[in-house]
């Protein structure tokens, strides 16, 4: 049995994972060592100044006083050094890059789903293409679980009733573990699959392997189906906005507030559409709560996206406000965010 | 600072150092009754502080969804009787009049106007109580209650956030209710005490500890009542 | 080993064996009792039963976890065992433990007090404790509950099928025991100190239970408001946590973690004032830098209270309050950093003496610096995306809790088992228990650092078969712990019959809490002391006996 048998760490697959082992390894070496010499200092001191018949009572002497400025000073000058390299790491983990390939996930008990643009749907497995960014847009449809890539060091909480995004950038092909990492009831261990990381080529001959036609053009057909074009057509005269060229737009609502149309906005438009009411427009659409599947959901949003023009300009970095629809402070009066948006409420 | 001395032969057992004085309500672990008041009324203290931790909870939970559901919270206390809920306020500013007025008599050690007091303060409180059963019915009636016998349905695009904010309601003004009913027990409990002529100048320590709990269920509701009830905000429509 | 040593001269031992055991008998005297010493015992019974039942869920899953399937039990009950063994574990026994029975028996010795403030409370306190772990039983026995110790929402709300709404009455009720022990303490500390005892003649022990008590009190009621608002969602169908009725679960998340950061705390501030108190008595020397471990333990119960979220960086929140909690996470980190390294400091030309609180304390101060820095790698936000909700974190916190609070408590246990009983315990055999509680512990918990780094989630009841040889070590770890724990609860019990008689000083140590009779009387003191001297005043005491002899 070799030493490759037992590994320490997982295998490095993705752009980030150098980054996080580099800090972990900066932390066991730091922390490790101090660590060590503590209980170096400890056993030496415990040992030497043992007590002994000779020696029954302690030496009336007092280390100098400057020793406790230095281990105050000198722990938090390492501390911070510490919260600025993760927080930099965060950072990259938490920025999208712009030409990311879109997948869709949705979580529920217990089971993956993810969706591609193209239309391919796939349960507990995923397959992306080696050296693209991917970002995965995903939901829950029951519990909050927790979407985590070991080999990709990223993971992120999925929830009810919000979108939520990650990505990653793989950099090696194969067949990697996909585990759920949230406690979500009776077959949490069992909410696991495989990412299957391709060649591009390869990539796209799956791709290409039977799909019923892209998220976005099966979304068409769901608009026509609840009847959506009624209100919403291409012109002024509809009772609803126009929806083509509508997608990273900044909207203006009824009480004076602006909202980025995003996936987050269109979503709940479809859900709750009394929450946000545009303009100039009477509070007339109905909702589709109950009737809209989660699955169903992600194709009309994945539609109306793709009627808009600004694809990924106004939503290029991964900051709270890009999956957050206000670009008012949440505090402002009237603002009415429901707490489906990152920010509204939850600080 | 070297010289320990720490007890000396130990007396025989039973004996006991006692004051010249032994009031009957010195506690036998407190040097005198001096001691005794301190730790008390430090005691309330602290606990009624952990009481604004506990209101403060679900008080912060009322503030996120008011800032995300101003609508519904607005309609939500538009569905209150303001009027009610301000004799109410009134009411309960007047027992806690009453109430210091007996802290006060007790302090003097005037006995029959400690229990007078008392018994006017129950009275308030029992008004307020009152009112509150109304209320509630009322509430109930209507279809305000949430969960299941929720039927309210004015606005039926907000009807859900109506809920919620009933949610509050029932939770704040329920666990404040709860403290009422309990303060209101502790009260006729003291009237007896007092009746019984426990409390005098050197010893109104309860009294005044009754006080301070009383006095925070007041101050409790001074927050309430323009939190639940008295929300203007832009109609629907 | 010779006998006790080091009497205070002035000191005479009464003839009589009258002292608090002895004072009055029957089962009723003691259930109705008011003294502070029979309610410590009280405790001490109680919390010992509820940790073999909360060790025995930890036994059953990591006998699970031998293999990688889910194979010895159903996917539910390994649910519940993982849920039950948090709740007991935490409520039932970390969070009690050193408060409850060292700080309720300890605290008016050390004060030079007859009793604590409120006797009659810290009564109610243990019969609400009984009552909340009544409740508790029955539920396990009725089908437990598997929402995990954190119930979370929507599955605790709206998903659960199991006891959700009697757990968390439970957890409610027993939060009261919580703060009304806080409260008897934060005032009889204010109130009740001898003649002459200023704060900083205080031990640390007092320092320490004192900041425990701050947090116990202003953090607790946000539990027991967050878990009344649980139970009314779960009962009534709101959704003040469930967004498919318009709530958010991450406010659930912030209000839970707002006390249960802060409770970690309380588990912890009390283990580090045993430590201070086994330090300063085996190496009879006043702890280096009092001062700023007095102040430490405050600022630890300050900024305790300002790192919730990162339970959360990656449940939600925004990039910027992620960056704030980490920033503050890395600032509380650094009270016990200067506590560890002043504990190590006090050694230097110190007379240490390696029994068994000491090796104990030793072992503390190794796994607690363990624990403590891996908890700086959680902190760093971008490692925390990785490790978080895996077993680096079950790893973390055990490091902190058993390897830190757990050996604390052995060690204050057996430190001050003879002023509690009047008996001496086994040395060797206390050793032994010691050095396999270590051994055991690390075996136990290190590996799983590992596993968590490999990607292994937590809370899993089967697992990736890579993941076998780790988790067979730490199952092989667990079995000499469970030894190391059952040899005390044996030679402990054996002591209270056939141990060695223990005079008022075994160990020659500076404390009020030795200047009395073991084990003392019911009113502690027959004169009420008047102090003249420091903190662990070694050399005064030593001059003051003037003899010095072997321990």
């Amino acid at each position: 049995m070799m030493l490759s048998d037992f590994p320490l760490w997982p295998e490095q697959a993705s752009t980030v994972a150098p980054g996080v082992d580099a800090l972990m390894t900066f932390m066991c070496i730091v922390c490790g060592g101090v660590s060590v010499l503590t209980f170096f200092v400890i056993f030496v001191l415990a040992i030497k100044y043992r007590r002994t018949p000779e020696n029954q009572l302690a030496q009336d002497y007092e280390p100098p006083k400057a020793l406790e400025a230095a281990w105050i000073i000198i722990p938090f000058l390492i501390f911070m050094f510490m919260f600025v390299w993760g927080s930099w790491l965060y950072f990259r983990i938490q920025r999208v890059p712009e030409n990311a390939i879109d997948i869709y996930a949705t979580g529920k008990q217990w089971m993956w789903k993810f969706q591609h643009a193209s239309g391919q749907r796939e349960i507990n497995t995923l397959h992306v293409p080696v050296g693209r960014p991917i970002r995965i847009t995903m939901a829950s449809e029951d519990v909050i679980h927790s979407l985590f890539f070991p080999v990709f060091r990223v993971k992120a909480d999925v929830l009810p009733n919000r979108y939520k995004t990650m990505w990653f950038q793989a950099t090696k092909t194969g067949r990697f573990h996909i585990f759920c990492a949230e406690y979500c009831g009776t077959l949490h261990s069992g909410m696991i699959g495989w990412v299957e990381v391709m060649e591009p080529v390869d990539y796209q001959k799956w791709l290409a392997g039977g799909a019923e036609g892209s998220l976005a053009s099966q979304g068409e057909k769901l608009f026509q189906k609840y009847a959506c074009n009624t209100c919403h057509t291409n012109d002024a005269t509809g009772r609803g906005p126009v929806l083509l060229g509508l997608y990273g737009t900044t909207v203006t609502l009824a009480n004076n507030a602006t909202v980025t149309a995003d996936e987050n906005y269109i979503r709940e438009s479809i859900l709750n559409p009394q929450a946000k009411i545009v303009k100039g427009f009477a509070p007339v659409m109905p909702t589709f709560q109950g009737q809209v599947s989660e699955d169903d959901l992600l194709k009309l949003v994945s539609y109306v996206h793709s009627l808009g023009t600004q694809k990924t300009a106004v939503v290029p970095v991964e900051t709270p406000s890009s999956k957050n629809t206000s670009a008012g402070s949440p505090l402002k009066p009237g603002a009415g965010i429901p707490p489906q948006q990152d920010k509204g409420a939850t600080p | 600072m070297s010289d320990i001395t720490l007890g000396g032969p130990p007396p025989a057992p039973h004996a006991e150092e006692h004051h010249e004085h032994h009031h009957p309500f010195l506690q036998h672990h407190f040097e005198d009754l001096g001691q005794q008041h301190e730790a008390s009324t430090l005691g309330m203290w602290v606990f009624l502080s952990t009481e604004i931790l506990f209101f403060g909870g679900v008080l912060a939970a009322y503030w996120i969804y008011r800032v995300t559901y101003p609508e519904a919270w607005a309609i939500g206390a538009a569905q209150q009787i303001w009027w009610l809920g301000a004799i109410n306020t009134i009411v309960l500013i007047i027992s806690s009049l009453t109430m210091a007025l007996a802290v006060r008599n007790a302090q003097l050690g005037r006995r029959m106007g400690t229990v007078y007091m008392l018994i006017a303060t129950l009275f308030f409180g029992s008004i307020f109580l009152g009112v509150k059963m109304y209320e509630y019915t009322k509430h109930w009636q209507e279809g305000l209650f949430p969960g299941a016998a929720f039927h309210w349905n004015e606005v039926p695009a907000l009807a859900p956030k109506v809920q919620l904010f009933m949610t509050f309601y029932w939770c704040l003004t329920g666990l404040h209710a709860l403290h009422m009913v309990i303060g209101a027990g502790l009260l006729i409990w003291f009237i007896w005490r007092a009746w019984k002529g426990h409390f005098g100048p050197e010893y109104y320590g309860p009294v005044e500890i009754m006080g301070l709990y009383w006095h925070f269920v007041d101050i409790v509701w001074i927050f309430l009542f323009p939190f639940l009830y008295l929300i203007h905000g832009a109609h629907h429509g | 080993m010779s006998s006790l040593t080091l009497h205070d001269v002035r000191f005479v031992e009464p003839e009589t064996t009258r002292n608090y055991i002895t004072h009055d008998y029957g089962a009723l005297s003691w259930l109705f009792t008011k003294d502070h010493k029979r309610i410590a015992i009280l405790y001490l019974i109680s919390i010992t039963a509820l940790f073999i039942l909360g060790g025995f869920f930890a036994v059953v899953m990591r006998i699970e976890l031998l293999t990688p399937e889910g194979d010895l039990l159903t996917s539910d009950t390994y649910n519940k065992f993982f849920t039950l063994h948090g709740i007991v574990m935490i409520f039932f026994f970390l969070i009690p433990s050193i408060p409850a029975v060292l700080g309720n028996f300890l605290l008016p010795l050390m004060l030079g007090a007859k009793d604590l403030a409120f006797p009659k409370i810290n009564l109610l306190s243990w019969y609400l404790y009984i009552i909340a772990a009544v409740m508790g039983l029955y539920i396990i026995i009725t089908g437990g509950v598997d929402t995990g110790w954190t119930f979370y929402t929507p599955f605790s709300t709206q998903y659960s099928n199991t006891h959700v709404f009697g757990v968390t009455f439970a957890a409610f009720i027993v939060g009261f025991s919580s703060i009304l022990t806080g409260l008897n303490f934060l005032v009889t500390i204010h109130r009740m100190r001898a003649p002459g005892l200023t704060w900083f003649r205080l031990p640390l022990f007092v320092w320490a239970m004192y900041a425990t008590s701050i947090v116990q009190l202003l953090a607790t009621p946000v539990l027991a408001i967050t878990l009344v608002m649980l139970m009314f969602e779960r009962v009534v169908h709101v959704g003040i946590f469930d967004p498919a009725l318009g709530g958010d679960p991450l406010l659930f998340q912030h209000m839970f973690w707002f006390y249960s950061h802060p409770a970690v705390y309380i588990m912890i501030l009390p283990a580090m004032g045993v430590a201070s108190e086994v330090v300063a008595a085996f190496t009879r020397k006043k702890i280096f830098g009092y001062t700023f471990v007095a102040y430490s333990s405050l600022a630890i119960a300050f900024l305790g209270f300002l790192v919730w979220a990162h339970h959360m960086f990656v449940a939600g929140i925004s990039v910027y309050s992620a960056m704030i909690f980490s920033f503050l996470s890395y600032f509380v980190a650094v009270p016990s950093a200067i506590k560890v390294f002043n504990w190590t400091a006090t050694l230097y030309r110190a007379s240490v003496a390696l029994m068994t609180p000491m090796l104990y304390i030793l072992g503390f101060i190794g796994l607690f610096t363990i624990g403590g820095v891996t908890g700086l790698f959680l902190a760093a936000i971008g490692l925390d995306v990785h490790v978080t909700d895996t077993y680096f974190v079950v790893a973390h916190f055990h490091y902190v809790m058993v390897g830190g609070a757990v050996m604390a408590y052995m060690a204050g246990l057996h430190y001050w088992w003879p002023k509690i009983t009047g008996r001496m315990y086994p040395e060797w055999w206390a050793r032994l228990a010691a050095l396999l509680v270590f051994a055991g512990f690390n075996l136990t918990f290190f590996p799983q650092f590992v596993l968590g780094y490999l990607g292994m989630p937590r809370r899993y009841h089967a697992y990736a078969p890579e993941f076998q040889v780790l988790n067979v070590m730490s199952t092989a770890g667990a079995s000499v712990l469970a030894v190391g724990y059952a040899l005390p609860l044996c030679y402990l019990l054996w002591s209270l019959w056939y141990g060695r008689p223990a005079g008022p000083n075994p160990w020659g140590a500076v404390g009020l809490e030795w200047a009395t009779s073991s084990p003392p009387p019911m009113e502690n003191f027959h004169e009420t002391p008047v102090v003249t001297w420091d903190a662990y005043d070694y050399p005064a005491m030593m001059k003051a006996m003037g003899e010095t002899q072997n321990v």
